[in-house]
């Protein structure tokens, strides 16, 4: 046994109102440098669709994730690591900046300076690429929001695998969920496995999974190998870059910006205790659907005396393993069975699990118009059809799914006896499994969902790491090469002074204090 | 006449070899963040794959060939039962073949760089400059072939081994050898050397790491590092 520890996530989506303030404020602190305005660490799409860069979650056309040899070994999609090579010179497999946007700002000087017109004149989008005016905005990182576009292109969405789709096409019939997504920090990371240089890693303290720049060269197989799609090319630097799960906050107990400001509170942090020696069995299993069942049997219960004793033995400290048994994240996936990774069948172990959405049958139900089980409704009746979430969820294995709406549906059946009718309904209670104990902390954490229970944190003791004094005077945070912004000031080896593209086809006028700025 | 002959081939190489080495030393060690394939295949795939594909194949070739035929001792592959005219026709066809294929990839690449404005955008300085240079040797290259079919007793290469062996052994006299060889193969030289020097200011010191790359070949899929 290898035990590591790993800080992970839960997206409650059964709160997500998709408001993208998470995209919005993770922009604002990471990507919003030049060679990255396309990119979105953190991204919230509107399910059905087929997201952003397009068609993300079709494998059969990125080829990202793992697939399985029929010796039982498993492999990169993209191919083993001599057809990684080989592709070098040309990556068959990397998505075009078309398929994620061209990148845009808007001539908004236009709007000031048009000469009188018959109709009113208008800021037309200006590529940041080529400082050329666009026709069209053709793609964004939610541009199904809230269902828009038309049923046929949205419905390509790979999910719908298995599903009758066409009955949802319906306006009485159609359903909607919003899926915010980042780098799942995977125990089996494709993204590592593809890199030429071995310059990704997952950090052994605390699982997340990082891009060393300095080593990084380019060769941009993570990009292809990822199949979330969730690393992204820098096209000024010539690099790639992820999600950093906000490492410098993690690592003083904060949590993530895009956790930190979410205001539905749908997001959760906490530690994972996993066995490092099982994550290869676990990622080969021969059913997709086995998946999910099989990265759980890997988590360690961090209450287990055993566990205790041997993850004290391997130095994991005593604030990590107090912050484990405290962790909501391990209470939901593993104690509760409520939350889920991300397409397990990517055999990527993904690290940021997901609770699927109840709310559109709640209505329905109160309504009278739904078939019930027993006390609570009936799950399989659910506007959003349960396959639809095994595919999204589990691998398309549908009972964990049914248990889990389940579970929460008895959630507010208890507490609703509780607190309107003033006698707590137990009976729901045994239907699903669930002690009274287990429910209240449940309503606690998942409902209530105090700043407190929603992140457990603990701080990674860097003091302990890093003599601090050495740093006192140094330039702080930077690239590599100490205080080196990597470019040498008379360009000797880096890129060709010039101002921001977007001024290209701006007036000299405006040119000239560009220029100057 | 033989003064500049003594600089371009006498010192020159020398000059070429040390900026190419101690150049991507420095860089290496200095400025790592700028050390990039730069692809720009996420801005424009077509005619990147193919291009790209044909151009590596050919001057990979190239340069190994180039590397074996002009260091291999002569007395190695006559003992192998290789004659030099035979030498010099293998050397003819194969580098012909490759260097074809490398001129149509470059042509391609070229093409795009120039003409696609997301590219042309983006392009830096030295990136056309550097796909102009290697463009340009490579045609003088092809050039010398017609020269070569001219003597076929394989004479002139054995010149131009005898020269490159005399330089990276150190050897004095080794711009002697070039004295009586027809001008092309010069000009080709120079440019040939040059690229050297561009070397490290260039995106070309992806070179190095793409040959390090094979030693993925050798490593676990996973990697696990602590926190530094």
């Amino acid at each position: 046994m290898k035990i590591r520890a790993q800080i992970a996530m839960v997206l409650n989506l059964d709160k997500c109102i998709g408001c993208h303030t998470c995209s919005v404020t993770c922009k604002n602190v990471w990507t919003s440098r030049e060679g990255m305005e396309y990119a979105w660490f953190n991204n919230v799409e509107t399910k059905p669709g087929i997201g952003y860069p397009k068609e993300w979650e079709n494998q059969d056309k990125w080829n990202g994730g793992w697939s399985r040899n029929s010796d039982g070994s498993i492999a990169p999609r993209q191919g083993a690591k001599w057809r990684i090579l080989a592709n070098i010179f040309g990556n068959p497999n990397l998505p075009e900046i078309d398929d994620y946007y061209e990148p845009f700002t808007f001539d908004y000087a236009h709007l000031q300076t048009a000469k009188l017109s018959q109709t009113p004149p208008t800021a037309r989008p200006i590529s940041v690429i080529t400082g050329k005016k666009m026709d069209k905005i053709h793609w964004g990182p939610n541009w199904e929001d809230d269902l828009g576009g038309e049923f046929a292109a949205r419905s390509r969405d790979k999910n719908f695998d298995d599903v009758q789709k066409e009955m949802y096409s319906t306006f009485e019939n159609t359903f909607m969920m919003y899926l915010p997504r980042l780098c799942e920090h995977c125990l089996n990371p494709t993204c590592v496995a593809s890199c030429p240089s071995g310059s990704i890693y997952k950090r052994e303290e605390d699982g997340i999974v990082l891009v060393d720049q300095d080593k990084c060269r380019g060769w941009r197989m993570c990009i292809s190998g990822c199949p979330y799609k969730k690393i992204y090319y820098n096209w000024k630097s010539g690099k790639a870059e992820k999600c950093i799960f906000c490492y410098p906050r993690i690592e003083a107990g904060q949590p993530t910006v895009c956790s930190e400001t979410c205001v539905g509170r749908i997001r959760y942090l906490g530690v994972i205790l996993y066995d490092a020696d099982r994550i290869e069995a676990a990622a080969s299993v021969a059913d997709p659907e086995d998946l999910y069942e099989a990265q759980l049997q890997i988590f360690l219960d961090p209450n287990d005396p055993a566990v205790i004793e041997e993850a004290r033995r391997e130095g994991i400290p005593e604030a990590w393993l107090e912050s484990a048994r405290k962790s909501p994240v391990y209470k939901m996936a593993i104690d509760w069975k409520v939350a889920f990774p991300l397409h397990p069948e990517y055999r990527t172990l993904p690290m940021v699990w997901y609770i699927p959405p109840l709310s559109p049958i709640q209505a329905t139900a109160e309504s009278g118009k739904m078939g019930m089980n027993g006390i609570i409704p009936d799950t399989k009746s659910l506007r959003i059809p349960i396959k639809y979430l095994a595919n999204l969820l589990t691998g398309g294995k549908e009972a964990p799914i049914v248990t889990a709406l389940d579970r929460m549906l008895a959630m507010r059946a208890y507490m609703r006896g509780k607190s309107v009718e003033g006698t707590p309904n137990t009976a729901v209670l045994k239907q699903v499994g669930l002690s009274e104990a287990q429910v209240q902390d449940m309503y606690q954490i998942m409902a209530i969902a105090n700043y407190e229970d929603r992140f457990v944190i603990p701080s990674s003791h860097r003091e302990a790491v890093i003599d601090a004094y050495d740093e006192k005077g140094s330039c702080g945070f930077s690239f590599g090469n100490g205080c080196s912004d990597g470019v040498s000031k008379p360009s000797l080896f880096g890129t060709k002074k010039q101002p921001a593209m977007i001024y290209v086809d701006a007036p000299k006028s405006r040119k000239n204090t560009a220029e100057e700025i | 006449m033989d003064y500049a002959n003594y600089l371009v081939f006498g010192i020159y190489p020398y000059v070429a070899l040390g900026i190419f080495l101690l150049g991507s030393l420095i860089r290496f060690d200095r400025e790592q963040y700028t050390w990039k394939s730069d692809s720009s295949q996420l801005l424009r795939g077509k005619q990147l794959r193919l291009g790209s594909n044909l151009f590596h194949v050919g001057i990979l070739f190239l340069f190994f060939g180039h590397a074996a035929g002009l260091l291999t001792p002569h007395w190695l592959y006559e003992s192998l039962g290789l004659s030099t005219p035979n030498k010099q026709m293998l050397a003819i066809i194969s580098g012909g073949i490759a260097g074809l294929l490398c001129l149509a990839g470059i042509s391609l690449l070229l093409q795009r760089r120039l003409t696609e404005p997301r590219i042309r955008a983006t392009s830096k300085p030295m990136d056309i400059i550097i796909l102009l240079w290697i463009f340009v040797t490579l045609v003088l290259g092809l050039t010398s072939i017609l020269f070569s079919l001219q003597h076929q007793d394989g004479s002139v290469m054995l010149l131009l081994g005898a020269w490159a062996q005399h330089i990276v052994t150190f050897r004095a006299g080794a711009a002697d050898f070039l004295l009586a060889v027809p001008l092309i193969y010069k000009i080709h030289l120079f440019f040939g050397m040059s690229l050297f020097v561009l070397f490290p200011f260039s995106r070309l010191v992806h070179v190095w790491s793409g040959f390090a790359a094979v030693t993925y070949l050798t490593r676990s899929y996973q990697v696990v590092r602590q926190r530094g």
